[in-house]
């Protein structure tokens, strides 16, 4: 499962980022700020090739010593951003796929309630429970 | 060459697949070179086994001489050592030479293969020419050897044996033999190697699935797999060889997992022993044999393995040309390889792996720069940058951990964890050793010193920046940037460290990331406190204390560095420190008192200011001051309706709320919302729509270039304001404030004593040495201060005012700048139209400016003839006085003229006074008042509207010679009316007699309602013609006392008042009826009489004097039904001459038809005056009149033959046919006119006739209506 899940804007700025365990909160800001990056080149990339049946899944963004970051970006270009435990290998692409697919279909439904704000920070109750089923949970 | 002896060295990679030589070795060693050359020339098929793809392959082999060590024991797996063909060698041709010593020779060969299940073998036959010249005696035809050979070895398997002619000519039998021989040779070559590698891969593959069974080893069939590896290295397949590799790698890596999740193999303990070498990666050699001889051995360590097997992938890889996925899975083995070790809890020396993977990343980098140029390099440091930084990052945990970071340098205990650490590299392995770059060598001197370190870790991280840069990962340069910037503040070089920490702040900032900014500018304070950059860490400090995201007890921390700093030192000639408020403080509201932004000079204005203070803790201020800009009011603006531009909300101006800097939305995001409006272009003529569109009508907000203007929040050293705080300037200014967290209200008292605008520009809070400013308030906030004229307004108290009561007004004196002293007074003209009326206690009423009562006096008012004088109470400037007075509004006698009456100069007279309103169906009344005003010269006229409640009308009506008048009066208005003393007066004969058939009581006029009044005129001796009436009432409001009835007058004037002349109709059913019928002629007769001789002056206007002296007056009768009850047969129409006498009667009989049955009104009977044209009313006549107009044409027919019997009844065509028609021409038209309403008195008006249906009828008609 994640350690870290990431919602991110259009214009990069966080939409919603939760990570367990808490006390690494800054580092998994930083290395969801730093992945970025691939995420752009990845899309700008996938732009060349085809603009209107894009993947949105990007697959891994890139690995570090202790994590592997996921990717993946709406149509609308809103960025997600799923960090698991490197040591965590039971986990297959496919699964990452499903987890994303899952985090989309929520932040739509957030989109779709007429009282939230576009480019708010997603305060969603049901999407917080979506993405808590979503992380490693820490006893 | 020499056939090799030895058993081949397998290491060099040079291997080719082994095929023996045994027979004539003297003539295999002729034929070597063409051989050896020619069998990789052409390429042959591979068509394999499982379904995997055929392959083009060139075959090449190594070819030994046969010797029965060779061939393969039972049970041996080696592969690369396995002879895959053998050859006989012979060029007997001799049948003696063959049957002697060859034959037996073969058949110990093929024995010797048959005993080690060889079956792929080949017997070559060489002929040659001059061997057949040499042993000419004996000769057999040479198809003999070769067919013996075939009948004693080949049995069924003919193609074993193959002829090889002239191999050394250059003929082309030579060469066609050859190529045939090559063929065969390939063909079986490669059927060797597909049941050969076959069986081995079905061997493999049962060892591999034994590995579930107790005694399985890993090494073991690691050995097996990679010797099948080898094999198709060998034959340059090297995909496959890789996915051999790769499947080990799986194999492997799925033990480990399997290990982690508690089912583990005995195997994997070899693996899990204690790291001893971290030497890194070997890429250098193509097979690293001690590695592979230690996992022979199973004494390899985990990361001998994975160092083992990735070097071989390297190289397969570098073979295929993929250096990039060296990289990339270098990098992947390397983070592998440490959670493996970490999943095995294999336990390391700390430091270990970093320096393994410090080593290993270096030498990776190394072993592709070897095989690529540096153009294909620098386009692909995407691929490289990864393991740039990770070295980067393990050196820094190895400096770290050696203590080469700290700014005093490594300890002892530093310095035997270095010893330990390089213990662990072993000694430089012998192909670097010359190489001055080495990985090694690096390690070993970064190790060595602190400079070294420096040097060698600023290369890294400087290589590993630029490349980020350069290929636009801005995000990951700028996290090596931050992680440099760390390095050189633990160095103690903050002056270096500040430029990375910067760039880093302004990239998170920018994107809104707030937790990353928070720690970056916690940094950034902890530099700049360093710096001694007191300006820029009071700042930061102030931004650091207002973040959300840091716990109280720092940013308590960070508050108290300003306060501390802020108290430090009074010293008055120091310079403030200025600092942006956006970080210490926001203005979120701002509120004026009164809410309408301006006041009249010297009034009290009010400024509430609402601070959200955004310290953790409660600070004092000194003084809180917002400086004024002030600018003259233009001309014109006195009005006080002019508030402050642009707010809903009226004196009350919300602040767009920048976010906190702890919950930084970056700049893009706080760009203004669209303002959209929808526009539609209709076209002109038709309002049909054109287009539609929207039109955004903020866009040069939106569009604004966003990197033009920076945000306090983005620099975070930000510069002194340039707008200098001046003191001279007004300012709002509050001494001692303590704003506590959260928002605050602090209220200011606005300067107003010149008329004008003033704009608020900055505000500054000023706490000890600090001051925080906020250099621009926007929106725009103004107030003005005016200066104001008295003015006076007259409005009714109650709408409509009523004309002819008497209504309350209002007057509202607003002072302005004039003070009203005692004495002063308004000077009314007085108007007949509009008296004012004196009330006993009239009640004057001050307000002050905020529409509260301050006062109220009596009011004096003095009547003279033209002026009434009202003295005003004292009242101050800036108040309103309001007192009510009487008016009445006299209702102008008479009935409305008609508007288009003119004066003698043809000008429309002016008639201001009295008009017809559109809103309401009463007649309207414009008064003006004149008032002299003591603070104006001029008079001061106000208009006021009043409304007549009544509509009056008047009519004439006659029976015979009788007279009556009628008047109405409706009731317009909204109220109900009492109407008393209803009266009709005649102005001019004192002998008429108007009698009155009214009630006498009291009326009740409702709203809308009307009253009709009824007199009888009588009179001694004549009717006058004309009659000047005035009818006169006194009415009130209902419910009002008797007291207050008011006179209501009504002029109007009749004329021709007198009954000239009077018809009598009858109706004569037919001859010989008793009643008329339907359908049948009945005779109407017409009797006109003369009831008055006409008066001198009439007789002038109408009268016709005959030419026999007779005076008649003509008249024309016409009968004229309607309704088409009657048909009128015959003439409709007559002129009658009636002679001026009374009495005078004229009778005419018309024919008439009743087209129905039933009570029939009788026709209309109407009678004109008939004027015949004069010499002065020269009209021209209408060409077409006489065909147009009936009747007048008959007249004119009258005319020219007055005698005529106009009874008589002639076509109109007879008329014509008389040749009257050019008479008609130059003659003007007689006239026709009506008389007035009282003059002809009809007898038969109204009445009716019995007419029974036509007996003959056998249609009955019913008409149900």
């Amino acid at each position: 499962m994640a350690v870290c899940i990431a919602v991110i804007a259009k214009e990069n700025y966080p939409l919603y980022i939760r990570s367990v365990p808490t006390q690494n909160e800054l580092k998994f800001h930083y290395t969801v700020h730093t992945s970025l990056d691939v995420v752009e080149e990845k899309i700008s990339a996938a732009g060349k090739a085809m603009a209107d049946q894009r993947e949105l899944y990007l697959g891994l963004l890139y690995p570090t010593e202790d994590y592997k970051v996921y990717g993946y970006v709406t149509n609308s270009k809103v960025k997600f951003v799923i960090v698991v435990d490197s040591s965590n290998t039971s986990l297959r692409d496919n699964e990452i796929r499903s987890m994303f697919r899952k985090l989309h279909n929520s932040f739509t439904d957030v989109m779709c309630n007429p009282f939230y704000n576009p480019g708010d920070p997603v305060q969603s109750k049901v999407f917080e429970g979506m993405v808590s089923g979503m992380m490693v949970q820490v006893s | 060459m020499e056939p090799q002896e030895e058993k081949p060295i397998i290491y060099t990679m040079e291997n080719k697949p082994i095929v023996t030589c045994g027979g004539d070795q003297a003539l295999f060693t002729s034929l070597y070179t063409p051989l050896a050359q020619q069998l990789p020339r052409e390429p042959m098929e591979w068509r394999r086994t499982y379904g995997r793809a055929p392959k083009m392959i060139h075959l090449e082999a190594n070819f030994v001489q046969f010797k029965e060590e060779l061939l393969p024991k039972e049970g041996n797996k080696a592969l690369l050592t396995f002879p895959f063909l053998h050859i006989y060698w012979t060029d007997c041709c001799d049948t003696e030479a063959y049957k002697g010593s060859v034959k037996e020779d073969m058949t110990r060969w093929q024995n010797s293969l048959r005993g080690h299940g060889s079956v792929d073998w080949v017997i070559v036959v060489v002929e040659t020419n001059d061997a057949k010249k040499k042993n000419k005696t004996n000769i057999l035809p040479r198809s003999s050897i070769v067919d013996k050979i075939r009948n004693d070895f080949c049995n069924k398997q003919s193609d074993r044996c193959v002829v090889l002619s002239d191999p050394l000519k250059d003929s082309s039998r030579s060469q066609e033999s050859w190529s045939s021989f090559l063929l065969k040779l390939r063909t079986l070559l490669l059927m060797s190697f597909t049941k050969n590698l076959g069986r081995f891969e079905d061997d493999m593959r049962t060892l591999r699935e034994k590995r579930t069974q107790p005694g399985w080893s890993f090494c073991e069939y690691f050995m097996v797999q990679e010797e099948l590896a080898f094999v198709f290295e060998m034959l340059q397949q090297f995909e496959d060889a890789l996915v051999q590799y790769d499947e080990l790698d799986a194999l492997f890596t799925q033990y480990v997992l399997n290990f982690g999740a508690g089912d583990g193999a005995n195997w994997l303990g070899s693996f899990c022993a204690p790291v001893q070498n971290w030497s890194g990666l070997m890429l250098r050699r193509p097979i690293d044999m001690e590695k592979r001889d230690s996992i022979q051995r199973g004494e390899a360590s985990l990361l001998d393995l994975r160092s083992y097997l990735f070097s071989r992938q390297c190289t397969l890889l570098i073979f295929l040309q993929r250096p990039w996925e060296v990289t990339q899975r270098a990098l992947e083995l390397l983070h592998n390889c440490v959670q493996e070790l970490h999943l095995l809890e294999v336990s390391v020396l700390e430091g270990a792996l970093d320096c393994w993977v410090f080593l290993s990343c270096l030498e990776v980098l190394h072993r592709i720069e070897g095989c690529c140029d540096p153009a294909q390099l620098a386009a692909n440091c995407s691929h490289t940058v990864g393991l740039w930084a990770y070295a980067t990052d393990k050196l820094k945990c190895l400096g770290e951990l050696c203590g080469l970071v700290s700014e005093k340098g490594p300890t002892s205990e530093d310095l035997n964890r270095t010893v330990d650490l390089l213990a662990g590299l072993g000694d430089e392995r012998p192909e670097t050793i010359n190489s001055l770059l080495s990985p090694y060598k690096k390690l070993k001197e970064a190790l060595s010193s602190v400079v070294a370190f420096e040097r060698h870790y600023l290369e890294l991280s400087h290589a590993a920046m630029e490349m980020y840069k350069e290929i636009n990962r801005l995000r990951s340069a700028r996290l090596v940037g931050k992680s440099l910037a760390e390095f050189y503040m633990r160095k103690g070089e903050p002056e270096r460290a500040e430029v990375f920490l910067q760039e880093a702040l302004k990239s998170y900032v920018s994107e809104g990331w707030s937790l990353p900014v928070t720690h970056t500018r916690k940094n950034i304070a902890a530099c700049q406190k360093l710096l001694g950059r007191t300006e820029d860490y009071l700042q930061t400090c102030a931004l650091l204390a207002g973040d959300a995201n840091l716990t109280d007890e720092e940013r308590k921390n960070f508050c108290q560095e300003i306060l501390s700093f802020a108290s430090k030192s009074t010293d008055k000639s120091a310079q403030k420190v200025t600092l942006s408020m956006t970080a210490f403080a926001q203005l979120t509201r701002l509120e004026f008192r009164p809410s309408t932004a301006s006041v009249h000079s010297g009034a009290v204005l009010q400024v509430e200011l609402s601070l959200r203070c955004l310290m953790p803790v409660a600070v004092r201020i000194q003084q809180l001051s917002a400086s004024i800009h002030f600018s003259l009011e233009q001309a014109g603006t006195h009005g006080r309706s002019k508030g402050p531009p642009r707010q809903t909300n009226p004196g009350t101006v919300h602040f767009a709320q920048p976010h906190s800097s702890g919950n930084a939305v970056p700049a893009s995001a706080t760009t203004p919302s669209l303002e959209l409006d929808e526009i539609q272009d209709r076209s002109p003529s038709d309002n049909s729509l054109n287009s539609t569109g929207i039109v955004c009508k903020n866009t040069h907000l939106v569009m604004r270039r966003h990197d033009s203007g920076l945000s306090p929040d983005t620099a975070n050293s930000v510069s002194p304001p340039s707008v200098a705080v001046d003191d001279g300037a007004q300012m709002l200014k509050v001494q001692d404030v303590t704003l506590e967290p959260g928002n605050n209200a602090v209220v200011f008292t606005a300067p107003s004593g010149d008329p004008g605008t003033y704009t608020l520009r900055q505000l500054c809070a000023t706490v000890g040495q600090v001051q925080f400013v906020l250099p621009h308030i926007y929106p725009l906030i103004q107030y003005e201060v005016y200066s104001q004229e008295p003015q006076l307004t007259v409005e009714p108290l109650s709408e409509p005012l009523l004309a002819g009561l008497p209504q309350s007004v209002r007057f509202t004196l607003l002072t302005g700048h004039y003070a009203v002293k005692k004495g002063d007074a308004l000077q009314l003209s007085n108007s007949d139209a509009m008296p004012l009326l004196p009330s006993a206690a009239c009640k004057a009423s001050i307000l002050s400016p905020t529409n509260e009562c301050v006062g109220e006096s009596s009011l004096s008012i003095q009547s003279s003839e033209k002026v009434t004088s009202i003295s005003l109470p004292p009242t101050p400037p800036y108040h309103t006085l309001e007192f009510h007075l009487e008016v009445l509004c006299v209702i102008p006698p008479g009935p409305d003229r008609p508007p288009n009456e003119r004066l003698t100069n043809g000008e429309v007279r002016h008639r201001p006074r009295s008009y017809s309103h559109p809103d309401t169906p009463m007649t309207a009344i414009d008064q003006r008042m004149s008032i002299d005003c003591p603070w104006s010269i001029y008079s001061t006229l106000l208009p006021l509207t009043f409304y007549i409640p009544f509509k009056t009308k008047h009519s004439l009506l006659s029976a015979g010679n009788r007279k009556y008048i009628q008047v109405c009066v409706q009731n317009v208005s909204d109220a109900s009316f009492q109407l008393a003393e209803l009266s009709l007066s005649e102005k001019q004969e004192a002998s008429l007699e108007l009698q009155s058939l009214n009630t006498k009581a009291q009326q009740l006029v409702c709203s809308k309602q009307s009253v009709f009044c009824l007199w009888e005129v009588r009179w001694k001796t004549d009717l006058p013609s004309c009659l000047q009436c005035v009818f006169s009432a006194s009415f009130s409001p209902l419910g009002q006392p008797a007291s207050s009835f008011k006179p209501f007058l009504y002029q109007f004037q009749l004329e021709r008042v007198t009954t000239l002349y009077s018809v009598r109709a009858e109706i004569l059913p037919a001859t010989g009826e008793q009643q008329c019928r339907s359908g049948t002629l009945c005779g109407l007769e017409v009797c006109i009489t003369r009831l008055t001789e006409p008066a001198e002056g009439e007789l002038a206007e109408e009268g016709k004097t005959d030419s026999d002296g007779l005076r008649t007056t003509k008249l024309m009768y016409e009968v004229a039904d309607s309704s088409s009850n009657w048909a009128v047969c015959g003439k409709s129409s007559g002129m009658v001459s009636m002679p001026v006498a009374a009495n005078a009667t004229h009778r005419a009989h018309i024919e008439v038809m009743p087209l129905f049955a039933g009570h029939l009104p009788f026709p209309k009977i109407k009678v004109f005056k008939y004027l015949p044209h004069t010499a002065t009313q020269a009209i021209q006549p209408d060409p077409d009149s006489c065909v147009e107009n009936d009747t007048l044409s008959l007249l004119d027919k009258n005319l020219d033959d007055p005698q005529g019997d106009t009874a008589s009844l002639r076509s109109r065509g007879s008329v014509h046919s008389l040749g009257s028609g050019e008479q008609q021409r130059g003659l003007p038209m007689p006239r026709l006119e009506p008389f007035g309403p009282g003059q002809v008195f009809n007898h038969s008006h109204a009445q009716q006739v019995l007419v029974l249906p036509a007996t003959d009828d056998h249609i009955m008609e019913v008409n149900a209506t």
